[in-house]
């Protein structure tokens, strides 16, 4: 199954740093999420751009998780040649993984 | 007491204009404030008032406020907005000129200064940039901008002077909210449970349409009704902190779980510390609960106390950008941009232009998909994209005329060729103490 079939994301930027939120539709999956989609698994899927830590926070009551991937923007929107520089994509890309 | 209804107008400098005039007339809103600063638009502006002292507030300004300014005089709205950008006295002036030429009489109007801290940062060419832990004092005379996150009490003060309209210049995004709920509600500044809960609403209304099905849509999962017509939002909010958002009603786009959801954590790290000038506030346990059509109750935010530093961006010259585009189709088309990007490199190399972060990428394969290459054998059209930052704007000029020379030079059939070159300012942040810096206030009334 993919990540897309059971849940939904968005990404923010704030400097060098994404975030990339995992949101449940049912909260009733939020369990599968939180054990499959761990901070190592997320940093070994978006390895080509993720050049350093990952850190995974969890919101339960709202099937949430928020991973922050720090290096990951290539010095971020403003000195990047990135064409998307923001990393506005990689939550589309997220949801890509394979569970 | 009263609760309050605060609107969202703009959740970027460019934003429209029509979503947060349709808001004012549809909603009873005490308050509507316009977030439109991103992290780099206050160097850019910083650098358009060097050249004109008049000039390096937001470009829209004039635009925005000619149709705001008779909406919220009539109704009572009070606005806030970051469009001071680099230069909120001039940004004072203009829109006391703009009331004055409508007609508007007795329109208090005031500017938050004390943002702008070059000189301090000047001072302390030690301070670290918190990127890289790297003196700020390396990029010396590259620097051409410093700007602190103030907090929300200079506007709450501005709202308590009387002011219609306040103009500012870096103010942290959510603090344009929080600040009438401090003036309305009379919330200490020790009360961080109450400014936590003020700062969420903040951080739901300041991208404006995000909350509303912005940013948001896919017409598989996550279908938007009338996408085209996208409402933004408002909060009502009490005195205890508690309170609701949604939207203009009658406007496309939609508010539920979902949506609040992901823009709780947008450009979040840990929830559970989001820092602000006015607290850390604590997300960690908010949930929401729909209590209507496109309405949703926040409730669990939390606040401890601000650290005693603030955050300043730091805009300086980082040399340029050269960038260029070509397409290819049919078959081989992948083949023929692959010998086109092969084509660029040697070139670059033959004539000594040196790049960083050089991207020779095809759009449709590999541009902005991070997960391993695919090889796409059946593709039809491809486009090639290469993107550099040279020191010099000639060498950029070069790098962006060897992709569109590939017309005359390169492989079959490249179309579609476009360059750009421009300036490239980057950002990075620095901390000051906050007894360094003195936000002041001025006034007008036309």
């Amino acid at each position: 199954m993919k990540l897309y079939e059971i849940a939904h994301s968005r990404s923010g930027d704030k400097g060098n740093i994404s975030n990339i939120t995992l949101i449940a539709y049912e909260l009733s999956t939020y369990h599968t999420l939180a054990s499959a989609v761990t901070a190592g698994r997320v940093k070994a899927w978006l390895g080509n751009r993720v050049h350093g830590e990952v850190q995974r926070f969890e919101l339960p009551q709202l099937g949430a998780l928020n991973f922050v991937l720090l290096n990951a923007l290539a010095g971020g929107v403003t000195a990047s040649t990135a064409l998307d520089a923001h990393g506005k994509s990689l939550s589309s890309f997220l949801l890509e993984m394979e569970i | 007491m009263k609760n309050i209804r605060i609107g969202s107008g703009a959740g970027y400098g460019g934003d429209r204009i029509e979503p947060a005039l349709e808001l004012m007339k549809r909603v009873s809103l005490h308050y509507i404030a316009f977030e439109c600063l991103a992290e780099r638009t206050i160097a850019l502006a910083q650098r358009e008032k060097l050249a004109n002292p008049a000039k390096g507030y937001n470009s829209l300004l004039e635009h925005r406020m000619r149709r705001v300014l008779p909406l919220a005089h009539s109704q009572g709205v009070r606005v806030l907005t970051n469009m001071g950008a680099a230069n909120p006295e001039a940004a004072l002036h203009r829109v006391v000129d703009l009331a004055r030429e409508q007609g508007l009489k007795g329109m208090r109007i005031s500017a938050v200064l004390g943002d702008d801290v070059q000189e301090l940062v000047r001072r302390n060419p030690e301070l670290p940039q918190l990127e890289n832990g790297r003196p700020i004092g390396e990029l010396a005379d590259r620097i051409l901008s410093a700007n602190a996150y103030l907090g929300s009490q200079p506007m709450a003060d501005a709202l308590s002077a009387g002011a219609e309209v306040i103009l500012t210049g870096r103010v942290a995004d959510p603090s344009l909210f929080l600040a009438p709920m401090i003036y309305e509600f009379g919330w200490a500044a020790g009360d961080f449970e109450r400014l936590g809960q003020g700062t969420l609403v903040g951080h739901l209304l300041e991208c404006a349409g995000q909350l509303c099905g912005g940013y948001y849509a896919d017409p598989l999962r996550k279908p938007v009704p009338e996408p085209w017509n996208l409402g933004f939002p408002f909060a009502e909010v009490d005195a205890s902190g508690s309170g609701y958002v949604s939207k203009a009603p009658g406007t496309g786009g939609l508010v539920n779980r979902a949506t609040c959801t992901e823009q709780l954590l947008y450009e979040i790290h840990d929830p559970s510390a989001y820092l602000t000038p006015d607290c850390t506030a604590d997300f960690s346990q908010v949930n929401f609960t729909e209590t209507g059509p496109d309405q949703v109750a926040f409730t669990g935010a939390g606040g401890r106390a601000p650290t005693d530093s603030y955050k300043v961006s730091v805009g300086y010259r980082n040399g340029f950008l050269g960038e260029g585009q070509i397409s290819y189709g049919g078959n081989g088309c992948v083949a023929r941009a692959r010998l086109a990007a092969d084509i660029v490199r040697m070139r670059l190399e033959a004539l000594g232009i040196k790049a960083e972060d050089l991207r020779l990428e095809l759009i449709g394969i590999n541009a902005i998909n991070p997960l391993a290459i695919e090889e796409r054998p059946g593709a039809m059209e491809v486009r090639l994209r290469v993107a550099g930052r040279t020191a010099g704007r000639e060498q950029a000029e070069a790098l962006a005329g060897e992709v569109e020379a590939l017309y005359t030079n390169g492989p079959a059939g490249g179309g579609g060729a476009v360059k750009k070159v421009e300036e490239l300012i980057s950002m990075v942040s620095v901390l000051v103490p906050k007894s360094e810096v003195r936000p002041t206030l001025i006034h007008q009334t036309t």
